[in-house]
Formats: structure tokens, C-alpha cells, sequence
């Protein structure tokens, strides 16, 4: 078994590496960097469904979490100037796992009081939060203040994006499976019979929303180093409810619907370009009727593989 | 794992072999492919694009200068462009937001193929998308990014405004020339950028030319009382008190010094111009002067024909953006005419030369640090949201 998962990894490495090159040669860029920012959006969508969908509470700082990994990764990269390293592909991944790490720790903070809280006031709260973290960021000099950041080293391409949407992608999977994605699950149903069962609700809470931060800080740093400029304007709340959408437009709760809703929401308002003026007109109205015709997500709460396995059965 | 367990090693093996396949089936094409050969104008166009906010919280930026941009391209054309080539412009809206620019200005120089690429008001944003302009080697002019950051990206960013700094200098040879006035106390918000570059061409200019700083004191953006500052400024009695900051702490500024007695002419930079300047500052901002880009005031004739023609086109009086897209516009089609052959190359080894532009907003010289040297307007507050032009200080 263990050399059947090598093999595994090893195979999606290796394809991961020829589509890069491949698309690199062979592709317009514009069309691979729209493809590339499919990725971040599924990144992000992934990691919001956790909180939103699995755990059934309702954040909206989503995009503060992605800017403190995007801050930090690009500090050690760029600000600090450590060492040659970090220019490197492989300094930039640990920049972008010690974002992660950084956007995991603002998670834990930002959850420990707030979680306490429902609905409503918890979507408040993680707003509130997530602006607070934002106008940090305004204001530290050393980071560009409002100016912004520049000169991030643009390593962020297919393969590197792409790879982590794979390990997102299973480590979500594998938590989902584990007994702690049951507990997790369980606390979306009902917390009261939840905790009736013997499950400590807001430790789970905060196991969804760390991890969940986790992922939205990878999200980020792959996001700086692939635009190598960031400003506090990128992560406004306009970015949170982006990625509301995404997990809303996938299915809330379905790993895979989520990916669906990352694609969809980067790549509609690309696709749109045509209509000029009219592009966030129209964008808006067909999510609109997306959510007329499938009012719980493409996929709902179940995902694709399920779908087509009970297709095959009937 | 249902979906990987469902596939057999052999599988895996094949995507293996696929990848290896894909790795070495690519061969490199010619000149790599961050080469901009592709985007020299062939046939009878000439491709330009444009990128701006015309959505989102900066949306009047961006439409203004689109304006701005829009007439400029339609009367070159009408004239029958360039050598007979008529110039096509691709605009994208990048909604106010840095990730969109860079995006977009992607798409601009790969997929539509443009020779060069004019935009973006916003530092921030021309600096993001600059910075892919400068990777393919496209020509870009900003037509009012004044952070200095913005052309030091590389040598194929240019702007057509002045730099921040340079308003400084400005109004340090206005309030030595024209006011007469030779004892001048500095007050910088020591947080901004802006501020301090202004505050520090201003104490050099003022010193070279025989005035005398008398007190130089800093603020930070945000604070709300300024007396125990002001009241040392008043100990030193200055004529004029410079304020290279931002309408809203300068209309306090200005309150409190009024209510201390200082008596000393206030002078500031384009940070002033904002309605809200008088709102917030009272009669107590009115008798100060700042500098800005442009006014519709200017009373010579480029001025007033730029100004009537855009009145009669959009029915509303240019904006300084709208001129200023104008002047992008215009600069870019001059150095396209100069230019040796038609290519993005030759065409920024002309905009690098670009003398003595009779522009909208003055004469445009641009520098070998590929920013504009031109002239700036002195504007005087006379009454609430009225400015009126004063002159115009050349550099």
C-alpha cells in the first residue's frame, strides 16, 4: 500500500511538471495565468467550504487570512532578504508553507473568542476581523503601507499552484474521512445532539477554522508570488465574499462542488471581457439564476463521485 | 481515495510516460517566449491598449482618463494617423484592483497583441501591471502615476505627469517669485511618502533660492490636534507655512492655525485638491495656494481649444485626468510618428526622446529617468470648492 501512494504522488508530480512545461511553450500566457488564478480560486474555495460548508459556520474574514499568508511570505521573500535562498523555487515554497503556518496562528486567535458566536454574529465578527487584519497591513510601512509590495519573486506557475491544489485537495479528503471530519460534520448537523454524543463543539470549531486558515494563507502566498506586487487592497472584503460565492455556487459542504464554484467564479468574469462595462452586470445575474435553477450548489452537499457512482448503480 | 483507488498502477504509469512525453514534445520555439516580436503592428493598424478603473470605487479615475485618451486617438485618426496607419485601441477595466491589472495587461500584450499599452492613474496598480510591461518589453505611459516608484521599474515605463517631489520645488520658487516671501515653516506628515518628498524638494529649492526655513515640524496622518506644533511654528513667525499633506488634515491644520493667530500664507500640493478641502478647512483654507497638473482656467489657446472641444464632445469641463490621458495619448503618438520602424522598441527609443511636447498640460520633456518634466499650476482657494488658477511655474 505505502508504495502504491508513492507511486501515486510520484505520477502527479511528474504529470503536474510536463503540463507545466507544456503549457508554458505552448500556451498564450494570458490564458495560462487565468488558469493559474482557477487554481488560487479552487485553493480558497476548498479551504472556505471546511468552515462554511462542512462546519456550518459562517465566515467572512476569508480574504484577511489570505492576505496574512500573502504578507508573510512575501516579507521572507522579498523584505527581508534573508538570503539568495529565498529567491530560489524551493525558498519560496517554504515562504509559502510559513505563510500558511503564519495565516493558521491569525486563524487560532481570530477563532478562539469568536466561534462562541452563531450566524449572524459570527459573519459580523470574522468581517470585522477580517478588515482589522487588512488595515494592519495598511498601515505598516516596512510592507509598502497603501503603496503596496513589489519586486516578489514571480515563482508561483502551474506546477507549484497546481500542487498545492492537489495537496489541499486530499488533505481536505482525508481529514474529511478521518474522525475529526465526522466531528466536524456532526457539529454542522446539530451541535446540541453533537455535543450530547461527547463532541467538544468549539475545540472542532477551531480545528476547522485553523485548517481552513491554513489553506487560505497558502492560497495567498501562491497569490503574491504569482503577481509579485500586493497591496492591502487585494485583500478586501470584496475577496471574502468571492470566495463565499465559490463554496455557495459549488455546493455547500461538497469538496469537489467547490472546486467547481473556484473555476466557475475566476474564470466567468475572464470569460465576460466581451461585454465590456456591462461584464459585472452580467456576471452578477448569472449567478443569480444559477442559484434560481440549483438553489443548493451544483453539486449540493454530495460529492461528484458519489453522483455518478449512484448513476451507474440505478 | 475512491477516485484514485478505482485506478490501477498501469494508469498511473501511462499519466508517468504522458508526462515525459508532454516534457520532451515541447520544443523551445525561437527567441523564447517572453519575446515581443509578435507584437509589432503589421497591415494598417496600429494596436494600443488601455487599461483603468472604469468600475469600482476609482471609477472616475478611470473613465475620466478614458475620455481623455478616447478624443486624443479620434483626432489623430481623423488626421489620418500615423504614416497612413490607423491606431485601434483595446480598453479593459480592471476594477480598481492590482490582481485584475496585471491580468489584463497580460492579456493586452500576448493575446491582443498591442505595440503599447497606456494607463493606469492609481501608483500601485501601474507599478503591478508596469512590471509586466517591462517582462515583454511593451511600452507603457501612465498618464498620472506620480509615484516616483513607478518609471524606476524599468526602461519601458514612462508617465507624463511630474513626479510628487517635484511639486515641492514648485511652490518653493512660487512663494520666493511670485509672493515675495522669504521665511517659510515646513509641516509634513511624516508617515506619507508624498509628504516628505514634497516637504524635502521644498526646504532645498527654498534654501538655494535665499529663503529662509525657519521651522520644519512633522504630523501623522490620522491625528485630529495639531495647536502644541502650530503654537512653536508661531513662535518663529514665518511668512508662509507649507502643508504638503492631504485635504483632510490640512483643513484642520489650517483650522487651528487660524485659531492660534498665525497669520502666515498656507501652501500645499495636489493632496489639496479635493471639494472636501473647504468643507473641512473653512474660510480658513481660503486664501492659500497649491500646485497641481492642470486647470481649465489656463487661459492660453492649447488650453482653451482642448477645453471646448471636449465640451462639445462630452458636455462636461476635463478633468486634470482627462487632460492628463489626453497628453499620454498624444505623446505616444508623436513618438510613434518619430519612431525608426514600427515596433515596440523603436517606439520607446523615440518616447525616450520626446522633447518639448506641446502638451494640454504644458511642455513635456521627458527625462532619462523616463519621467516628465513639465510645467505645474499654482491654483489659489477663493471661496468654498472654488479654486482659481494663479499661473503656471515652469520647471
Amino acid at each position: 500500500m505505502k508504495i502504491f501512494q508513492v507511486a501515486i504522488l510520484l505520477g502527479v508530480v511528474a504529470l503536474l511538471w510536463g503540463l507545466n512545461f507544456f503549457f508554458e511553450e505552448n500556451i498564450n500566457p494570458y490564458i495560462l495565468r487565468v488558469i493559474i488564478n482557477c487554481g488560487i480560486g479552487m485553493i480558497l474555495a476548498m479551504s472556505l467550504n471546511l468552515v462554511n460548508g462542512c462546519a456550518g459556520q459562517f465566515s467572512l474574514g476569508h480574504a484577511g487570512f489570505m492576505g496574512v499568508g500573502a504578507y508573510m511570505s512575501a516579507t521572507i521573500t522579498t523584505v527581508l532578504n534573508l538570503s539568495p535562498f529565498f529567491q530560489t523555487d524551493l525558498g519560496v515554497g517554504c515562504a509559502i508553507v510559513t505563510g500558511g503556518i503564519a495565516a493558521a496562528i491569525a486563524g487560532y486567535l481570530v477563532g478562539l473568542p469568536s466561534l462562541r458566536l452563531k450566524g449572524d454574529y459570527l459573519a459580523i465578527v470574522t468581517l470585522g476581523f477580517g478588515e482589522i487584519i487588512r488595515i494592519c497591513f495598511l498601515n505598516i510601512e516596512s510592507v509598502g503601507g497603501a503603496r503596496g509590495l513589489s519586486g516578489i519573486p514571480p515563482k508561483s506557475n502551474f506546477f507549484w499552484v497546481y500542487l498545492w491544489v492537489v495537496i489541499t485537495f486530499v488533505a481536505l479528503l482525508r481529514l474529511l474521512r478521518s474522525s475529526y471530519g465526522r466531528a466536524i460534520l456532526s457539529v454542522r448537523e446539530n451541535e446540541i445532539a453533537a455535543e450530547s454524543m461527547g463532541i467538544d463543539i468549539s475545540r472542532y470549531k477551531i480545528v476547522a477554522f485553523v485548517v481552513s486558515s491554513f489553506f487560505a494563507g497558502i492560497a495567498g502566498g501562491l497569490f503574491a508570488h504569482l503577481q509579485s506586487f500586493i497591496d492591502p487592497n487585494s485583500f478586501v472584503f470584496n475577496k471574502s465574499i468571492e470566495a463565499v460565492i465559490m463554496v455557495v455556487i459549488g455546493g455547500m459542504g461538497s469538496l469537489s462542488g467547490a472546486i467547481f464554484g473556484g473555476i466557475i467564479v475566476s474564470l466567468l468574469p475572464e470569460l465576460l471581457r466581451v461585454f465590456e462595462q456591462y461584464r459585472m452586470v452580467i456576471f452578477p445575474l448569472i449567478l443569480i439564476i444559477l442559484m434560481l435553477v440549483r438553489p443548493m450548489g451544483l453539486l449540493g452537499h454530495k460529492e461528484i463521485w458519489e453522483i455518478f457512482r449512484k448513476k451507474a448503480s440505478s | 481515495m475512491i477516485l484514485l483507488k478505482t485506478m490501477t498502477p498501469r494508469a498511473f504509469l501511462a499519466f508517468g510516460i504522458l508526462a515525459i512525453f508532454l516534457n520532451f514534445g515541447c520544443v523551445k520555439k525561437e527567441g523564447g517566449s517572453l519575446s515581443s516580436s509578435a507584437n509589432v503592428p503589421t497591415g494598417n493598424e496600429i494596436w494600443v491598449g488601455e487599461y483603468g478603473s472604469m468600475t469600482g470605487s476609482e471609477s472616475t479615475f478611470g473613465v475620466s482618463t478614458h475620455k481623455g485618451i478616447l478624443m486624443a486617438l479620434d483626432e489623430v485618426n481623423k488626421a489620418g494617423g500615423i504614416n497612413g496607419k490607423k491606431i485601434q485601441l483595446k480598453s479593459y477595466d480592471d476594477q480598481g484592483q492590482a490582481a485584475e491589472a496585471v491580468t489584463i495587461i497580460t492579456k493586452l500584450i500576448t493575446q491582443d497583441k498591442v505595440s503599447l499599452i497606456l494607463g493606469e492613474v492609481a501608483s500601485s496598480r501601474s507599478i503591478a501591471a508596469g512590471t509586466v510591461a517591462q517582462q515583454y518589453k511593451i511600452p507603457m505611459v501612465s498618464p498620472s502615476s506620480t509615484n516616483p516608484k513607478v518609471t524606476q521599474v524599468g526602461d519601458y515605463i514612462f508617465r507624463v505627469c511630474f513626479i510628487d517631489p517635484f511639486q515641492g520645488s514648485v511652490m518653493a520658487k512660487f512663494a520666493i517669485n511670485n509672493l515675495k516671501l522669504k521665511k517659510a515653516a515646513i509641516f509634513r506628515d511624516i508617515k506619507a511618502d508624498y509628504s516628505v518628498g514634497l516637504a524635502n524638494f521644498f526646504v532645498d529649492e527654498y534654501k538655494k533660492m535665499g529663503g529662509e526655513i525657519v521651522a520644519d515640524v512633522s504630523y501623522s496622518g490620522g491625528d485630529m490636534d495639531f495647536k502644541s506644533q502650530l503654537t512653536s511654528i508661531k513662535g518663529k513667525n514665518p511668512d508662509v507655512l507649507f502643508i504638503p499633506g492631504y485635504y483632510t488634515e490640512v483643513g484642520l491644520v489650517a483650522r487651528q492655525a487660524r485659531e492660534l493667530g498665525l497669520k502666515a500664507v498656507l501652501l500645499g500640493g495636489d493632496g489639496w485638491d479635493s471639494e472636501k478641502l473647504t468643507e473641512i478647512g473653512g474660510d480658513a483654507v481660503v486664501g492659500g495656494y497649491f500646485s497641481n497638473h492642470y486647470s481649465h482656467e489656463d487661459k492660453s489657446p492649447v488650453v482653451q481649444n482642448f477645453v471646448a472641444q471636449f465640451k462639445a464632445r462630452y458636455g462636461e469641463v476635463p478633468s486634470g485626468l482627462a487632460a492628463q490621458g489626453y497628453d499620454a495619448a498624444m505623446v505616444a503618438v508623436d513618438a510613434m510618428k518619430r519612431a525608426t520602424e514600427m515596433s515596440p522598441k523603436a517606439f520607446r527609443e523615440a518616447l525616450a526622446q520626446t522633447k518639448n511636447f506641446q502638451g494640454v498640460t504644458g511642455m513635456i520633456t521627458i527625462n532619462e529617468e523616463r519621467n516628465a518634466v513639465k510645467p505645474a499650476v499654482v491654483l489659489k482657494v477663493v471661496g468654498p470648492q472654488k479654486f482659481s488658477y494663479i499661473t503656471t511655474i515652469n520647471p
